[in-house]
Parts: C-alpha cells; sequence; structure tokens
C-alpha cells in the first residue's frame, strides 16, 4: 500500500479530480471515485470485457489500466454514449434486435462496437465478429449483439459520428 | 380479451437504464461508512483445522474486525429450501468452516476494512493451520468420510414403475452404456454481491444484491439471525445472470447480513472471479450406468440407471433436488414400461454444488438419448426413427410417468412430440450438404435430441395491481428478475387483460416490503405462475372498473368494455369515461392469486452440425438448431433470446466448460482463461422455430415456460453430431468433448471410409 496521489480523470467531457493509490484500477477509480457505475466489472483479469470503455478513443480493458495511467487521456463510457433523451444508434440497436437480457456485459459490448465502428465504419461482417469475439455473454448467445452490432453500423455509416 | 400485446415481440421495458449505465447492480450500491467484507478461503481440499491465525490480518492499518468460526458459532447451517431430504442435513455447509475444512475456496474468516483493497491485504495474511487428511475427488469411487462414522454417501434416492426384471427377461436384446457429463455452471457475468445494513429507525436489516428467491431467503436469514420476519428485508435491483445459481442463500450473504446487525454498519461484499469459480455452486456433474431392454424393432421394454452424483463438499440450499431431477425425468418423451433408478448422492472435496439451468435434465437428456442413438445403431434404423417408434402418442395426453419430483407428480399436460419432430427434420433436418461436403473429406454431422421440460412450478403466486389518477399501473409480484424481462411480459399480459398500452404497465418485483410473499425466479416459472396470478389481478380491477363505471354512466357492467385505457359501451353509443379518470373518485385495484400443484411441461428438439477437424481433435459447431412448443408464446423475441441464450450455454457444457481438479483437489479453473465459456465464435447462427401445438390445459393462457429449453438437449445433440462426423456410432460418453479426447476417439477407432 502506498500513499494516494491527486489525479484528474476526464470522462465523458468531464474533469473529475480524485485521489488514488497508484495500484487502484481504472474501472474502480471511474466506478468508486467519479461515481460512474455504468462500467462493471466481471473478471479483475481482462477477459470478459465488461469494463471496455474508450480511451482516447480505443477500447480498453479498464481493469488492466491504473488510473494514474489515465491521466490526461479522453475516457469515454457508456453514460456518454446517449445523447440526452436520445440513445446512440448503438444503444437503439440493442434494444430493437434484443441485444441484452441481463445488461451487465452491455455497456461493455456497447463501447467496444461504437469504437471500433468509428474507427473502423466499413469493417467487414467476419472481422466484426472477430471483434464481438473478445468479449463474453452469458445471456443471449450472441445472437442479439451480432444482430444489433450489424444493424447499428449501418446507421453509423449513414450519419458518422465524431468523436467526442 | 382482445390479444394486443399477447404474442408481439414488443420492445423490453426493462431496456433503458440497462443501456444508458443507469442499471442498479450489486456493486453500484453504497451507502456512507460502509465496511467492507473480504473472504478468507481454505487452500487445502480437505483437513481438519488446528488454528486459523488471523493476528496478522487484525494488525492492518484498516482492518476493523476478523471473524473464524468462534465468532459466528451460534449461527446454524445454512438449511435447504427444495427437496431437503432430512438425511442429508448432517452434511449442510456452516457460514464458516467448523473443525474441517472440505473444499479448496470454503470461507475461513471474515476479514472487515474500511475498503476493499485493505480486506484483500489483510485476508492474504490469513494463516491456515491443518492436518491434511486424504481427498474424495470422484462421486463412483468408493465414498470416503464426511467426518468421523460418517459416510461421503449422503443418501441413495430410488424411483420406478413397473415390472424392471420382467422387462429384462423377456427383451430381445439389452443394451449397457457408461456415460458422463462434467462439472460446470452457470458463471453469470455479474459475480455475487451483497450489501447489508441495519437501520436503527425501523429496526430492520435490509439487504441488497437480493436475486432469484428473495422472500425464501428473507424467511431463512430472519430464522438463522434470531429476527422477526419482517425485521428482515430484501432489495432486488438489477440482477447479472442467474441460471440457478444466483440468488441462493450462501454462507457471505449470512455473514454479511450478521455483520450488519453486530456492527451497526453497513457491509459490503463483492465477490471477484476467483472467488466465483470456487465458492458459487457448481453442477452437473453426475455418472451413469443406464441399461435398457428393448424388442426387435427397438422399442422400449424397460430402463435401469443407477447414476452417481457429485455433489461437491457440502449439500447447500438445493439438497437433493438436482439428482432427483435427473432421476425422475430421465425418461423424456418416450413410453417407458418400466423403469428403475437409483441415484447416489456422494460428496467430495470439490466446490457444493446446486442447479444450473436445465438441472438434472441437461444430465438424463444426455444420458437418454445417447440410449437412443444407441438403440438405433443396434437396430440399425436411423436416429430419429427409432425415437418416433418409443414417442408417447398425443393421444395419450395427459401422461402420468408415475414418477415424483420438487413435490409433484409428473403428468405431461400436453404435448404432440410426433409433431415436433416432423416439423423439426423438415425444417432444420437437411443432410445433402454433409453429404457433398464428406465427400470432398470433410468431417462433418448432424445429431438430434429430443426433450421434454418442465416450468411453471408453484405452488402459488400472488400479484396485486393498482392504476393511478394518471392512469399509471403498477403491478406488484414477489417474483423476481434474473434479466429475463418479467417486467414486459408481466405487463403485457396485466395490459391486455385490462385494455390499456403495455408501456404504462410499470411492474415491481423482488422487493420484501412490498408484499408478503412471493415464489421468485426459477425453474421457468415465472411467465406461467406470476403470469397467470398478474392476468387474475388485471381481471380483478378491470370487473371493479366496470361495475364502478357503470353506475356512474347508468348502465350495467357487462355492456361496457376497456380499450386504450378508455372505458365505453360495447354498442360505440353513449358517454366514455377513462381509466385513469375513474381513479380520480374510486380506487382501483386488483389481487390475483394463482395455485396450482403441477408444473406444466414444454418440449422440443435439437439439432446440431458440427465439423471435426481430425487432426487436431477440435469441433466446431456450424448450426444450432431448435424447435419448441410453448404453449403460448407472450413475446416471441423473448423467447427466442431465452432459447439462443440456453444453447450457447449448452454449448459450453458439451465442448469448453469443465471445473478441472488436480489429484489434491486444487481447483485449476480459477480464472477466464482456464473455464472457456463460449464467446461469439463459437456459438454459431442458432435456428429457433417456436410452435403452440400445445398450450397447457392448466392456465388459462396456455402458458409453459421457456427459461430452460435452450440448454436441456444442447450436449445429447452436440455427442450424437460428432459420433455422425467421425463415424463412429457411440464414440462419445463424456461431456465436455475436449479436442483431446476427440483425438483420442478417432486414433481408437477408424473414421469410417466416406467414399
Amino acid at each position: 500500500m502506498t500513499a494516494k496521489a491527486p489525479l484528474t480523470l476526464h470522462i465523458n467531457g468531464r474533469d473529475h479530480a480524485i485521489s488514488v493509490e497508484p495500484r487502484r484500477t481504472l474501472v474502480d477509480a471511474i466506478r468508486e471515485d467519479c461515481g460512474q457505475t455504468g462500467t462493471h466489472i466481471g473478471c479483475e483479469h481482462g477477459i470478459c470485457g465488461a469494463c471496455t470503455i474508450l480511451v482516447d478513443g480505443e477500447p480498453v480493458r479498464s481493469c488492466l489500466m491504473f488510473a494514474q495511467q489515465a491521466a490526461g487521456k479522453k475516457i469515454r463510457t457508456v453514460e456518454g454514449l446517449a445523447d440526452g433523451d436520445t440513445l446512440h444508434p448503438m444503444q437503439q440497436a440493442f434494444m430493437d434486435h434484443h441485444g441484452l437480457q441481463c445488461g451487465f456485459c452491455t455497456p461493455g459490448f456497447l463501447m467496444l462496437a461504437v469504437g471500433v465502428l468509428e474507427r473502423e465504419p466499413d469493417i467487414s461482417d467476419e472481422d466484426l465478429l472477430d471483434v464481438l469475439a473478445s468479449n463474453l455473454c452469458r445471456c443471449t448467445g450472441y445472437q442479439g449483439i451480432i444482430k444489433a452490432v450489424r444493424a447499428a453500423a449501418k446507421e453509423m455509416r449513414k450519419a458518422p459520428q465524431t468523436s467526442k | 380479451m382482445t390479444a394486443k400485446f399477447i404474442g408481439r415481440s414488443v420492445p423490453r421495458l426493462e431496456d433503458r437504464p440497462l443501456l444508458t449505465g443507469r442499471g442498479r447492480f450489486a456493486a453500484d450500491i453504497s451507502f456512507p461508512g460502509q465496511w467492507h467484507m473480504r473472504i478468507a478461503r481454505s487452500p487445502v481440499a480437505h483437513g481438519k483445522i488446528r488454528n486459523v491465525d488471523v493476528s496478522k490480518a487484525k494488525a492492518v492499518p484498516g482492518v476493523y474486525a476478523v471473524w473464524t468460526f468462534a465468532d459466528v458459532a451460534e449461527l446454524p447451517p445454512i438449511g435447504f429450501r427444495l427437496t431437503g431430504l432430512v438425511e442429508l442435513e448432517p452434511y449442510r455447509q456452516f457460514v464458516l468452516a467448523r473443525e474441517r475444512v472440505r473444499y479448496v475456496g470454503e470461507p475461513i474468516a471474515a476479514i472487515f476494512a474500511s475498503d476493499p483493497y485493505i480486506a484483500e491485504d489483510a485476508a492474504d495474511l490469513i494463516e491456515l493451520d491443518a492436518e491434511h487428511l486424504p481427498v474424495t475427488l470422484s462421486a463412483s469411487e468408493d465414498p470416503g468420510f464426511f467426518e468421523d462414522n460418517r459416510s461421503t454417501e449422503a443418501t441413495v434416492i430410488r424411483k420406478g414403475y413397473g415390472d424392471v426384471d420382467a422387462a429384462f427377461k423377456a427383451a430381445n436384446s439389452v443394451l449397457s452404456l457408461d456415460l458422463s457429463i462434467g462439472r460446470h455452471s452457470g458463471v453469470p457475468l455479474e459475480t455475487r454481491g451483497v450489501i447489508a445494513r441495519y437501520d436503527d429507525k425501523s429496526d430492520i436489516l435490509e439487504m441488497y444484491g437480493a436475486a432469484k428467491v428473495p422472500h425464501w431467503n428473507r424467511d431463512t436469514l430472519a430464522r438463522m439471525l434470531g429476527r422477526k420476519t419482517g425485521g428482515v428485508q430484501l432489495f432486488e435491483g438489477h440482477v447479472g445472470g442467474g441460471f440457478g445459481i444466483r440468488g441462493e442463500l450462501y454462507p457471505e450473504d449470512v455473514l454479511a447480513c450478521y455483520a450488519a446487525l453486530k456492527f451497526r454498519k453497513a457491509v459490503k461484499w463483492i465477490e471477484d472471479r476467483r472467488e466465483h469459480l470456487i465458492a458459487a455452486n457448481h453442477s452437473r456433474q453426475q455418472r451413469h450406468q443406464i441399461r435398457a431392454a428393448i424388442d426387435v424393432e427397438g422399442r422400449i421394454l424397460g430402463i435401469e440407471d443407477t447414476f452417481f452424483h457429485d455433489n461437491g463438499a457440502y449439500m447447500r440450499t438445493h439438497a437433493a433436488t438436482v439428482p432427483d431431477l435427473a432421476a425422475a425425468m430421465l425418461p423424456g418423451p418416450y413410453r417407458v414400461p418400466a423403469y428403475r433408478v437409483t441415484g447416489h448422492i456422494r460428496l467430495t472435496n470439490k466446490t457444493p454444488c446446486g442447479t444450473y439451468r436445465a438441472p438434472g435434465r441437461y444430465e438424463s437428456t444426455f444420458v437418454r438419448e445417447r440410449l437412443m442413438d444407441a438403440i438405433a445403431a443396434k437396430i440399425g434404423v436411423a436416429p430419429l426413427e427409432i425415437r418416433r417408434r418409443n414417442l408417447i402418442a398425443r393421444q395419450a395426453m395427459p401422461y402420468d410417468l408415475k414418477l415424483d419430483t420438487l413435490g409433484t407428480r409428473i403428468i405431461y399436460d400436453s404435448g404432440d412430440y410426433a409433431k415436433l419432430v416432423e416439423t423439426a427434420e423438415r425444417k432444420f433436418g437437411a443432410r445433402d450438404e454433409i453429404m457433398q461436403r464428406r465427400k470432398k473429406g470433410e468431417h462433418v454431422g448432424i445429431g438430434s435430441a429430443l426433450f421434454v421440460e418442465k416450468s411453471g412450478l408453484g405452488p402459488s403466486d400472488l400479484v396485486r395491481i393498482s392504476l393511478d389518477a394518471a392512469g399509471e399501473i403498477e403491478v406488484v409480484t414477489g417474483s423476481a428478475s434474473v434479466g429475463q424481462g418479467i417486467e414486459t411480459v408481466v405487463a403485457q399480459i396485466c395490459a391486455d387483460t385490462l385494455g390499456v398500452d403495455y408501456a404504462r404497465v410499470r411492474v415491481i418485483h423482488g422487493q420484501t416490503d412490498r408484499i408478503e410473499q412471493g415464489g421468485g425466479a426459477y425453474a421457468s416459472r415465472v411467465t406461467v405462475m406470476t403470469g397467470e396470478a398478474a392476468r387474475r389481478a388485471a381481471e380483478d380491477l378491470r370487473n371493479k372498473a366496470l361495475t364502478a363505471a357503470a353506475a356512474l354512466m347508468q348502465t350495467t357492467a357487462d355492456k361496457l368494455q376497456i380499450a386504450e385505457g378508455t372505458i365505453s359501451a360495447k354498442s360505440g353509443a353513449g358517454p366514455t369515461m377513462t381509466l385513469a379518470a375513474l381513479a380520480k373518485t374510486y380506487p382501483l385495484t386488483g389481487e390475483g392469486f394463482f395455485e396450482y400443484k403441477h408444473m406444466v411441461y414444454p418440449y422440443g428438439v435439437h439439432i446440431a452440425q458440427v465439423r471435426v477437424d481430425a487432426r487436431t481433435g477440435g469441433v466446431t459447431v456450424e448450426k444450432f438448431s431448435v424447435a419448441y412448443d410453448i404453449g403460448r408464446a407472450v413475446n416471441p423475441m423473448l423467447i427466442e433470446g431465452q432459447i439462443a441464450g440456453g444453447v450457447a450455454q449448452g454449448v459450453g457444457g458439451a465442448l469448453f466448460e469443465d471445473f478441472v481438479y488436480d489429484a489434491n483437489g486444487e481447483p485449476l479453473s480459477v480464472t477466464f482463461a482456464d473455464y472457456l465459456m463460449p464467446t461469439a465464435r463459437e456459438v454459431p447462427e442458432i435456428g429457433i422455430l417456436i410452435t403452440e401445438d400445445a398450450p397447457s390445459p392448466l392456465n388459462a393462457l396456455g402458458l409453459k415456460g421457456a427459461g430452460e429449453g435452450g440448454v436441456n438437449a444442447a450436449g445429447a445433440a452436440i455427442a450424437a453430431a460428432i459420433d455422425d462426423a467421425i463415424g463412429i456410432p457411440g464414440a462419445v460418453t463424456e461431456l465436455p468433448v475436449s479436442p483431446k479426447r476427440v483425438k483420442a476417439l478417432i486414433l481408437d477407432g477408424t473414421i469410417a471410409d466416406r467414399d
């Protein structure tokens, strides 16, 4: 255990000035110190992907990153996806195609898919499946998730989102 | 009643908060000044405890308290919820290890600290001094000792009917198979969690993070902690997957609640993944030695099955439930004139077990359907043909199986099994592509398996409904959500009964302070039991509304109707009145109680297509199809979701998921890198056909359950498909079928010549 050090996390366009131990994971800092509990913890060793967020536009397992490593970087979490009451096309597609049941893995899948499609809007269906295979879902058998992400990809190509 | 919402795939009412990061899962709940609990767990699979040294842990700054068994000695062991045979009671688990440790992962101490990181640091400093004892790791070898003079064979269950010996004497031939199912479990993505808090003002112990059976857990906690029932209240938030294992009462739940009472502090415990994989219920592990007597055409004359159920180190809340279901539901959709089953319930030095989605059926369906495939091979007819010869006919419904389970007599309420088999084969069973690819040297195969599910376990459910002056409807049920969509389904049923929009119906569940009883969410019971209770409640409210409106509108209730929240004359003439307006002057409430002692029995067919890589032994599931008769589909999209999710778990159990132990009882599957769950790459596109051929005669809407039909026969169908792909009938005798096993099968036998 070592002393806490001050740190500012930039999450969804807002600064959070916090003070954490060097060993504190980014996901714990986001959830416990910044109060953004939409990002979930499923395994704490980078396999399940429930904690996936975007750091400077790239999907990241926030359980495998220390909070201090995220200083000065732009963090996006599920809380930042919707525009007021208007859902992001990815969120809407998950609702339309039954891409979620319990909803626990959902924020991770949303951020993973949004991050990849913003970077690579014309990704092939096959490559997209490889990307989605990096996160675990235990409820849906992935059928609804795959349909939703493919549908959202079409929507996002129509109206490209700019990175916040 | 106009079916405006029932039968339609309307969007889920649950989705918005879950999509926007506004869910309220256990870890999301915190109270000011809360303490964090961490459990220190036994690193020894079997040992006599000499000492648990907590001194170093206590000295860590930020640690408030450390408990061992002596601190919780007044707490009884955790009792049974279902199938609680008296002879199993000595095998119950105490909340912290007493005298002995019996599996790696058993709680030996509880640490309470200001911060979860500190609590975890301290837990690492706890030292167990134990005299190592021999470990028992297989339930089918000779039993060992649970304690002095107490065998690890907790009990033997026996069921049956008919003259089995005569059947075998009369047999044209007899088949014997030795089949095993591996150890795997639900493994929801959200680990377990509990936040307990004592409220001085109301003298109520509150528990958050509740799931599945909040009322049962409340009553049990109250008994264990010596409190009045009303002095403990459970609050269900969002639940990150259930699958049978979450929401049972575990040692950690009791410890957190007891600590909240003792310390007068909010106490929070969130399980980590390693803990989950060694401490939450495992399931499934059985070995069956089954014999069948058949006539010359392959018709079953009798079945005798002896099986060994590995329940791990203790008997938890489910007691004998899983083996009892396996024994009682093994006959499935077939006429079995004589049946005798003997189930040895044994304990081993592994994680204790409970139910996992389709408990006992994933296992016994694998066994029964392997047997049917063996009979087909013996007689020399197609697998589906041999099944057809043995199916229970539609005319025989309702069919009394002459067996009991879960306190109910198994009577199949309705079904046309032959019709579903025919439909499934026509839609999903084409072999042309396979034959073509085989000619090119590919090892592809197809396998089918049939099953009867059970659902709608009673004994009862209670629902209350009210409509406020804004026209909003609140439905309160003691049922629970594990993520399956109960709010949407119950809202659809109420909306159609009442004549309102389903989106105006808010369903409250899992809050013990809102309703005095509730069956919870298990055994695919919610749509059937809560659904019917909700329909009755809505009907009650509707009748009251019409009676009140009739007086105001100077007519009689039978001349009125409700549509889109407005009461009007059926004739279309005269004044109208909204329910909301009526609610301003007249209290609009209703109550529905549904009591039923029998379950309802949906059924289905699974068809798997696999490709085997002969060099590596790797198996790829290329297609998976399910035909399932649901009786009456309330929301087809949600039923398909249930089935697809079940299939994925079934694929996992058939090919990948396995809790492995070394010779010392050390668990080797302790991370998601060792315990392999299917990803989007391993789960193929799933073809689903939902039929409504056999509505249940036991409830008004004809409902049956959807929760377990996707997983039930997946292991059986994949095993058959692998046999077919490698051309060795009966090759697969054990799940999961790892590449190593397939490779061994290929080396042992010879892959059939495809030319």
